[in-house]
């Protein structure tokens, strides 16, 4: 592994009584897309301001390169932040702005004009250099500020909320454009959200964050497929979360029924809780089904139909079909045992990833199988 | 029916506006245009611009009035840039509000007794062993107090500014490799400019006109208009070159009006 870029170690963060951040420890590599993932209020853009030197923590390292920077002021940092709200100077042009940080090196003005236009370019925005502040849009904005952080050619960009102001539309193909350029510039992103839809579309790795813990790390596919608790489940994507217990390796309970899974390296008979993607599960007749079902209500999402139904204890589910049912019928359920996952109630990510690694090899044979 | 209502609401205003505004200066526009004889003539206006006496007082007049907005923003500006980081802002902005409580004449007498052979000023004077000095009737301390009476109303449009200004500029500003001093001079004070400008209006116009201090403190050695005009409207009765000089001061604020309102087009030429 190379060196990582940025090292939080024992990070801890106290506002009076509060605490923000509890013994953070998180590695970024040179050139990944990193996301912080989590609700507002979770410590995540606490982390981004850690990084970027607007914030001291209480407790903790704060590495750069291998350097302690806990003592540098953000203007010595060779990072730079993309603001929730931009912040971008209106009283300045658009190529004002991005050369703001350039005019300070006291670079020679033909490097600079060159290094803005090339920066204005590369966002798209090439003949907007002369436009004022306020003359453009939401997604222009976003784009120059974009340009004014990455024309400083930082070893690292912090992103807060980046597209939280755009509409749903423009998100979508910011999403893309921001991994696009991630990936011709090659510089380390970091990026905060709470919407979980784009931190699975655009990081290579995502850290999921509640109360200033993190939760979980790992890549989007990871975290969707095998969430280490309830919290993640939860938060990432739609889930359907039963209460179970284990009977023994690849074997849970749940519904008063025994179903095959494919998680091992947990005691018998310990109470754990079981997850089921939506998309996951199919509908059937009862006849050939391992979970009966009424349907209640549907909702067409334009590319599936979302079924909420009612098992016969009482249990709600949240079903994605292609097909539409008919509210009031009787259905069954069918998954199989790989779309289950299995989460012990009290499992720390470091237990879990250990636990894992013990029988991920025939976990991958058995998925061959079927 | 609307239209008639919101023009009822205008009536208080407008009848302020006309008895209070335009009439008077109708009236002294008008007046300007009188001699002594009371007829019609040019001669008020002649006179102002041929007769160096006028040119020098205006010029006396402006530049009095600079050197006191000068020195009222070399003031108010770190003033009001501290008072806005301190914890309880708003106390130490009422005690900067405080003073215009308190009207202008009892301020002047203070300084009178402040400033006299026996004052305090010279008191102190004395005891660091300079001994007593001329200070009252020098331009000095027409300067010093007249600087002290517009403070407040240079603090308060810069603080405005101040707090107006969003905090994430400054984040930005220093997260793209600005230190402190480049990022006021750079950032904070080019967005509170229209603050500056603000309190160089209510500064500088009243400062063109002061007569009580300029009598009071400056002990009649610095002429202003103010001064010229309070001379012929009360002492020699010439009320048509009063009000000459009258409409050249409501020139003047227009020019000063147009000189600090914002012309530039949104966004600003390249420098």
């Amino acid at each position: 592994m190379s060196q990582p870029i940025i090292e939080l170690r024992h990070v801890t963060q106290r506002y009076g009584d509060h605490t923000i951040l509890k013994n953070i420890n998180l590695t970024l590599e040179s050139g990944k897309f990193y996301t912080l993932l989590g609700p507002s209020g979770c410590g995540k853009t606490t982390i981004l301001r850690t990084i970027s030197g607007f914030n001291q923590v209480t407790a903790g390292d704060v590495l750069f390169d291998g350097q302690r920077i806990n003592d540098v002021p953000a203007n010595h940092r060779n990072v730079n932040t993309v603001f929730q709200d931009y912040a971008l100077f209106p009283h300045l042009t658009v190529a004002e702005n991005v050369a703001f940080g350039l005019t300070l090196k006291k670079l020679p003005k033909a490097d600079i004009a060159t290094k803005v236009a090339e920066a204005l370019k590369l966002v798209q925005l090439a003949d907007f250099g002369n436009r004022a502040i306020s003359a453009l849009s939401g997604g222009q904005q976003q784009r120059v500020a974009i340009a004014r952080a990455i024309v400083m050619q930082p070893q690292v960009l912090l992103l807060d909320e980046p597209l939280s102001a755009l509409d749903a539309k423009l998100r979508r193909a910011m999403q893309s454009e921001l991994r696009d350029l991630q990936q011709r510039l090659g510089i380390t992103f970091l990026f905060v959200t709470h919407d979980q839809e784009e931190a699975l579309a655009m990081s290579d790795e995502i850290f999921v964050m509640n109360n200033g813990e993190i939760l979980q790390s790992g890549s989007p596919v990871d975290i969707y497929d095998e969430p280490i608790n309830h919290f993640v489940a939860d938060f990432i994507g739609e889930s359907n979360i039963l209460p179970g217990k284990m009977v023994a390796d690849y074997q849970v309970a749940f519904n008063g029924q025994q179903f095959e899974c494919s998680d091992a390296g947990i005691p018998a008979n310990e109470p754990v809780e079981v997850v089921m993607r939506p998309e996951d599960l199919t509908l059937t007749t009862p006849a050939h089904a391992k979970l009966t079902v009424t349907i209640d209500t549907q909702l067409f999402r334009g590319d599936y139909y979302e079924i909420s139904a009612t098992d016969d204890r009482g249990h709600d589910w949240m079903i994605h079909s292609v097909n539409p049912a008919e509210d009031g019928a009787t259905l069954g359920v069918n998954f199989r045992p790989q779309d289950l996952h299995v989460m012990r109630l009290h499992e720390k990510e470091a237990e879990f990833d250990a636990r894992l690694e013990t029988y991920e090899g025939t976990e991958e044979s058995s998925r061959d199988q079927t | 029916m609307t239209k008639r209502k919101t023009w009822l609401y205008f009536l208080p205003y407008g009848l302020w506006l006309a008895l209070f505004v335009i009439a008077p200066v109708a009236l002294i526009v008008y007046q300007s245009f009188f001699n002594l004889d009371h007829q019609v003539t040019l001669d008020n206006y002649a006179n102002y611009f041929r007769s160096g006496v006028y040119l020098k007082m205006t010029l006396n007049s402006v530049w009095y009035a600079f050197l006191i907005t000068l020195f009222t923003g070399l003031i108010s500006y770190p003033t009001a840039y501290v008072l806005h980081q301190l914890k309880h802002r708003q106390f130490w902005l009422l005690l900067v509000i405080l003073p215009t409580w308190i009207n202008i004449l009892l301020k002047a007498y203070a300084f009178i007794g402040i400033f006299s052979q026996a004052g305090v000023a010279n008191d102190f004077l004395r005891f660091i062993g300079v001994g007593p000095q001329q200070l009252l009737f020098t331009n000095a301390s027409f300067i010093f107090v007249a600087t002290y009476i517009q403070i407040p109303f240079m603090i308060l449009p810069i603080y405005n500014a101040l707090d107006d200004l969003n905090p994430a500029y400054v984040n930005a500003s220093l997260d793209l490799g600005a230190n402190r001093w480049q990022t006021f001079r750079r950032v904070i004070f080019p967005l509170t400019l229209p603050g500056v400008k603000a309190g160089v209006q209510a500064v500088f116009i009243p400062s063109l006109s002061l007569f009580m201090l300029t009598r009071l403190i400056g002990g009649n050695k610095v002429i202003t208009l103010g001064t010229a005009i309070e001379e012929h409207f009360l002492t020699t009765m010439n009320w048509g070159m009063g009000s000459t000089i009258g409409v050249v001061l409501i020139v003047a604020m227009i020019i000063v009006m147009q000189l600090t309102n914002d012309h530039e087009p949104r966004g600003g030429a390249p420098r």
